[in-house]
């Protein structure tokens, strides 16, 4: 199977596939705030909205009717253009960010293979950071633009969270780099078929890591320090209504969408089906193969439309997990306290990313010096230090300081935090 | 197609940069740079250097973002910045800078770099160490190996800048701060 040949038909596919795409995120946006409130509602032993349709099922158009047809409010002394600007920066990079994660194996169709990924860019992980880095202008716009002081700390916590935080999470994707050796998507599923393993093993502390800022980048509960509604009203939206509020809560949904997607994709193989070797195919000398036999000739890949919608609901499920693993943290941590977001970005987890980058690093290497190919030993070898290397870290992190209230303060007798909570009662 | 979305590209450019000029407004000017920066980022794209159009966006939007807190923190505070801008220092300062700017551009249109320099050998060049090493690997090679010291040198630098920001920061008595 050769890949899709320049022309009307590559045209056509491309279009295809951003109008799928786009309407299937905008589709799973809707319906993941549905799944917010039943999920929630089923923590909380409710019910949750149920009424509209059956199990509640026509719940996001009535509540898409409603934000459409709904007053525009528009505050007297707010700065008109960037008060408009603030919600569409918002929402373009959470959408513009899924092009480049891949989605399903490649489908043949009469003219050729199609990649089943929007934009294969050669610095995929890359242009993740970087759009992720434009996010938060829209907050911090929106939160500015307000001239609402609530509005604005919620901007100003929005801002500092995230740079403090993408630092956290640039270094946490430096370890999977490193296995791969490229930045594209692609390359790392296909690196995770090779190896055999999903990176969440031989790289377990990172996917740690990569989920705690994810939640922080996306703004979600325990880090929603942006909207906490207890201290700020609803931070840096609390001015907006209607359609311009909804279009924030979009972009907060695609994020999360997102961030799900690539924790599927980085760290528990993409469009892999576990346990199956049939959907194995990447690009070679511009044919579809399935690897190489054991004189190095290239073996041909068979693609079809059963292996794509295949590795397509798998994709799927594995995201709809992160999305629940999502909804689920919500609804079970309390909100953190704003120095200890601050304190747990820069003193324990920039540092401990750091580490861990040296440590992979160091056993890379040995296992390179070892002359241990890349394959299931490779893998193995480096579950075991990345395992022992996430225990060490639990363990140091569990010990009632950083994450603990004031009640398992108490306990340490000695030491400054112990007298202020004394001198406190 | 590739020249329709050069031209685009440079004109948003080209306007950013003008208004990051003339803007009345610091916030409206840190705007037109995000606009700039990322147009700039654009035609790297056109060029097919992908990772340098990354990088650019990656960099510049987290130090825009410092310096648009710089902006709303110190300048929407009530302080008169409208009055620094007036003749005195700064219309010495902003004369000689645009006069060096214009120096340098200059003696590069006089002396156009030749047309065959980037193209031919050099291109063909850059296409196999991007064909080998991948986008990223093209830049990381030679900037580990053969520009390493230099390198190192500027990660120095910046150590130092972020050293002395700390310092500066501290609390000046050598009591703790209330947390």
């Amino acid at each position: 199977m050769t890949p899709i040949e320049p022309g009307f038909w590559f045209v056509a596919a491309g279009a295809a596939k951003v109008l799928a795409v786009f309407s299937i995120v905008m589709v799973a946006v809707a319906y993941m705030t549905l799944a917010e409130r039943r999920v929630s509602a089923f923590i909380q032993d409710r019910l949750g909205p149920n009424r509209v349709g059956r199990f509640g099922w026509l719940q996001p158009i009535a509540d898409g009717i409603k934000n459409i047809l709904k007053e525009e409010t528009m505050p007297g002394t707010a700065s008109r253009f960037y008060f408009l600007l603030g919600p569409a920066l918002a929402i373009i990079p959470a959408t513009a960010t899924f092009a480049v994660i891949p989605f399903a194996a490649p489908l043949p169709t009469p003219k050729g293979a199609v990649d089943m990924v929007v934009a294969d860019v050669p610095v995929g992980i890359l242009y993740i950071l970087a759009l992720s880095s434009l996010a938060v202008y829209g907050l911090v716009l929106a939160g500015w633009a307000s001239n609402n002081k609530y509005a604005f700390l919620g901007g100003l916590r929005a801002s500092a969270q995230m740079i403090s935080y993408e630092v956290a999470l640039g270094l946490s994707l430096i370890a999977v780099l490193m296995m791969t050796g490229n930045v594209t998507l692609t390359e790392v599923v296909r690196q995770q078929q090779e190896l055999g393993l999903w990176f969440v093993l031989p790289l377990s502390l990172a996917f740690v890591f990569f989920v705690v800022s994810a939640f922080a980048e996306t703004n979600r509960l325990p880090f929603d320090m942006p909207e906490a509604e207890s201290e700020l009203i609803t931070g840096y939206h609390t001015e907006y209504s209607a359609m311009k509020f909804s279009m924030f809560f979009i972009a907060e949904y695609a994020h999360v969408l997102t961030a799900s997607a690539l924790m599927a994709t980085l760290f528990f193989g993409g469009w892999d089906v576990p346990f199956w070797k049939g959907d194995n195919m990447f690009w070679h000398d511009g044919a579809l193969i399935r690897g190489f036999d054991e004189a190095g000739a290239p073996v041909l890949a068979a693609p079809s439309l059963w292996i794509t919608l295949a590795t397509l609901a798998s994709f799927a499920a594995k995201t709809a997990f992160f999305v629940f693993l999502f909804i689920w943290v919500r609804w079970t941590l309390p909100r953190f306290r704003y120095d200890q977001v601050m304190h747990l970005g820069w003193k324990v987890m920039l540092p401990a990313a750091l580490g861990y980058v040296v440590l992979m690093a160091g056993t890379m290497l040995v296992l390179a010096q070892l002359g241990v190919e890349f394959g299931l030993r490779y893998g193995l070898a480096l579950t075991g230090v990345s395992g022992l290397a996430t225990l060490a870290f639990f363990f140091f992190l569990d010990r009632d300081r950083i994450v603990g209230g004031a009640h398992a303060k108490r306990k340490f007798s000695s030491g400054r935090l112990a007298s202020a909570a004394a001198s406190n009662d | 197609m590739t020249d329709v979305l050069f031209v685009l590209f440079a004109v948003v450019a080209l306007g950013g940069a003008a208004g990051v000029v003339l803007g009345r407004s610091p916030v409206a000017s840190l705007l037109f740079m995000v606009a700039t920066l990322a147009s700039v980022a654009g035609i790297f794209v056109l060029l097919e250097a992908h990772f340098l159009a990354a990088v650019q966006v990656m960099v510049y939007a987290g130090a825009i973002m410092v310096l648009f807190l710089f902006v709303i923190m110190l300048l929407n505070l009530g302080h008169d910045y409208r009055a620094d801008l007036k003749f005195g220092l700064w219309s010495l300062l902003a004369l000689s800078v645009s006069g060096l700017t214009g120096g340098l551009l200059w003696t590069f249109l006089a002396d156009p770099v030749p047309a065959g320099a980037l193209g031919g050998a050099a291109a063909s060049a850059i296409d196999a160490a991007v064909a080998e090493k991948g986008a990223v690997g093209a830049i990381a090679d030679p900037l580990f190996t053969d520009y390493v010291v230099a390198f190192e040198l500027t990660g120095l630098l910046l150590l130092v800048a972020i050293v002395a920001a700390v310092v500066l920061a501290k609390p000046r008595s050598g009591e703790e701060q209330e947390c």
